[in-house]
């Protein structure tokens, strides 16, 4: 699959910005006044920035607003909805803390479990899709969930959960690759089931068009993918080996800020190797993966 | 409303032969110009003149290579074209309600005017039946000719997609599948028609038929051959001794 940059951006961005706004909502940190605004300024630019990203591969981000409308049955438009549902009750919840410093605790729940749902909305609009085997697994919403609540506990300053936390996620990213990297397999397509063609071996023999076009582009991007091993020591190092050994040592401000940016590079990193090692079952009426 | 319909009262679709296709691209044309001209967005190019020309199709001929198990290999010609599927995933992936599935004849078709352009519906289809069109920036796909099929403004016999008013081949058939009787539902009983890609369970309305097995071919190829023998082995005469003669050199 084409790794598109706003994609990336989105759900890096906000599944960090959402994790942060799920702790804030559960009073961890109990911060308020300045320090709380800080905490829910960062959450709310993560979350909201990576929202906007994703309205830049749009072709009509005018009508956007309709993408509100279908929330029974599109994962996409669920995670609009309860995006924008986190949003507006965190907003709240932050108001109090920041301004009244008191804490609404059941609405900072509600907020939180929001936030929560909004990032398992947005590994649903990957993990439905039957055409990408390698996002329909059941391990796509935990790498989802376990980045964005362990990333988001290392952003609330929970040290020691953080910890636990960001190992878990190293761990499910890896069976995300175990797993994954049978899933093409698993899933019984071929280029025989694709056109039904029996009696004898198919080879793809002449494509339709002699360049190339819409589906090649989006569907069957193949650069990078030789250098994928690479890529998954960088990144899991980034997001998690780092950070870990980062909260490990005694804290100070400059080794959180070192963990936090470095678990963002990473999370970018395997976030660009989930799209671009996705394989679309429509490459193989193209003989490509 | 992308909530697919539990029943609809026709399945309009084709039957494509693969045994007559000659991937002679006609349909693609054609679909091309009909879907240029009338309902929707045009069908844009970019760089149609250049050296990358780029374009959207709704409709694509693949060709593949069949090798049996022995014997020579066939080509098969393939065109591929929206499937207006039963249990349409595009449909239901769809965020703004743009794409749906028509309850009284079952086409699959995108409103335009509510299509953000987002592309999950062509991530969700394993056919690629959808593409999006650069200029438009909406979601294209077959509509199985819609503005010709009902339209009174035609003669009769181009009440049909224009893929299958135009194959010169007869490859191509246009009908109502859920209804026993008709002549595309025979022909799909007659033949074995198949659905492609049925483990992904979207239960395709349009159906393929398989190439008939080849007539045998092998022993009887050179019939003709005895006649095309060699009569002279050896050379004699003056071609003999030019031959020599150019050896000897």
């Amino acid at each position: 699959m084409h790794p598109a940059p706003s994609v990336i951006i989105f759900t890096t961005l906000s599944g960090l910005g959402f994790g942060l706004l799920a702790w804030l909502g559960l009073g961890l940190p109990a911060v308020t006044g300045i320090v709380a605004f800080i905490f829910f300024a960062i959450a709310f630019g993560l979350a909201v920035g990576g929202l906007m990203a994703s309205t830049f591969h749009l072709g009509h981000p005018e009508r956007a607003l309709k993408a509100f409308t279908q929330w029974r049955s599109s994962w996409l438009s669920r995670e609009g909805v309860l995006a924008v549902a986190a949003l507006l009750v965190m907003a709240v919840y932050g108001f109090g803390v920041v301004f009244l410093s008191v804490q609404w605790t059941l609405l900072g729940w509600i907020g939180s479990l929001l936030s929560a749902l909004a990032v398992f909305a947005t590994s649903m609009i990957y993990a439905q899709l039957k055409t990408v085997p390698r996002w329909n697994l059941p391990l796509t919403p935990a790498l989802f969930m376990s980045f964005a609540i362990g990333g988001g506990a290392l952003m609330a300053g929970q040290i020691k959960v953080a910890t636990v936390l960001l190992i878990v996620a190293g761990i499910v990213q890896v069976a995300y690759w175990i797993v994954g990297d049978r899933a093409l397999l698993g899933s019984g397509s071929t280029l025989s089931t694709a056109t039904g063609l029996r009696f004898g071996a198919v080879r793809a023999f002449e494509p339709p068009h002699t360049g190339t076009n819409y589906l090649l582009k989006e569907f069957a991007y193949v650069v990078g993918r030789r250098h994928s091993m690479k890529l998954r020591v960088i990144g899991l190092a980034l997001m998690a080996v780092v950070p870990v050994l980062c909260l490990l040592l005694p804290f100070s401000h400059v080794l959180a800020a070192v963990a936090v940016l470095s678990h963002l590079m990473g999370v970018a990193v395997v976030r660009w190797l989930f799209f671009a090692e996705a394989e679309h079952v429509l490459g193989l009426y193209y003989g490509v993966r | 409303m992308t909530q697919l319909p539990e029943h609809t009262e026709k399945s309009l679709g084709l039957v494509i032969d693969l045994d007559t296709c000659v991937g002679c691209h006609a349909c693609v044309v054609s679909c091309k110009g009909w879907n240029t001209e009338n309902y929707g967005a045009p069908l844009s190019d970019q760089d149609p003149y250049g050296s990358d020309p780029v374009g959207t199709f709704l409709n694509r001929v693949h060709s593949y290579e069949v090798q049996p198990a022995s014997g020579p290999a066939q080509l098969v010609h393939f065109p591929k074209s929206c499937l207006h599927c039963e249990d349409a995933p595009c449909v239901t992936v769809c965020p703004t309600g743009a794409s749906y599935k028509r309850t009284e004849d079952g086409i699959v078709l995108v409103n335009e005017s509510d299509c953000i352009g987002c592309g999950l519906c062509a991530w969700a289809c394993p056919y690629g039946a959808r593409e999006m069109d650069a200029v438009a920036g909406v979601m294209k796909k077959c509509t199985l000719c819609v503005d010709r099929i009902y339209n009174t403004n035609l003669p009769e016999e181009d009440r049909e997609p224009a893929c299958v008013r135009t194959c010169p081949a007869g490859a191509r058939h246009f009908g109502d599948l859920s209804d026993p009787g008709s002549a595309v539902s025979q022909l799909v009983a007659e033949r074995g028609g198949m659905d492609l890609m049925p483990e992904q369970g979207t239960k395709p309305v349009n159906k393929y038929l398989p190439p008939r097995p080849k007539d045998k071919i092998g022993e009887d190829i050179d019939v003709l051959a005895p006649l095309l023998e060699p009569v002279a082995e050896e050379q004699r005469g003056f071609f003999s001794w030019l031959d020599k003669a150019l050896e000897k050199l």
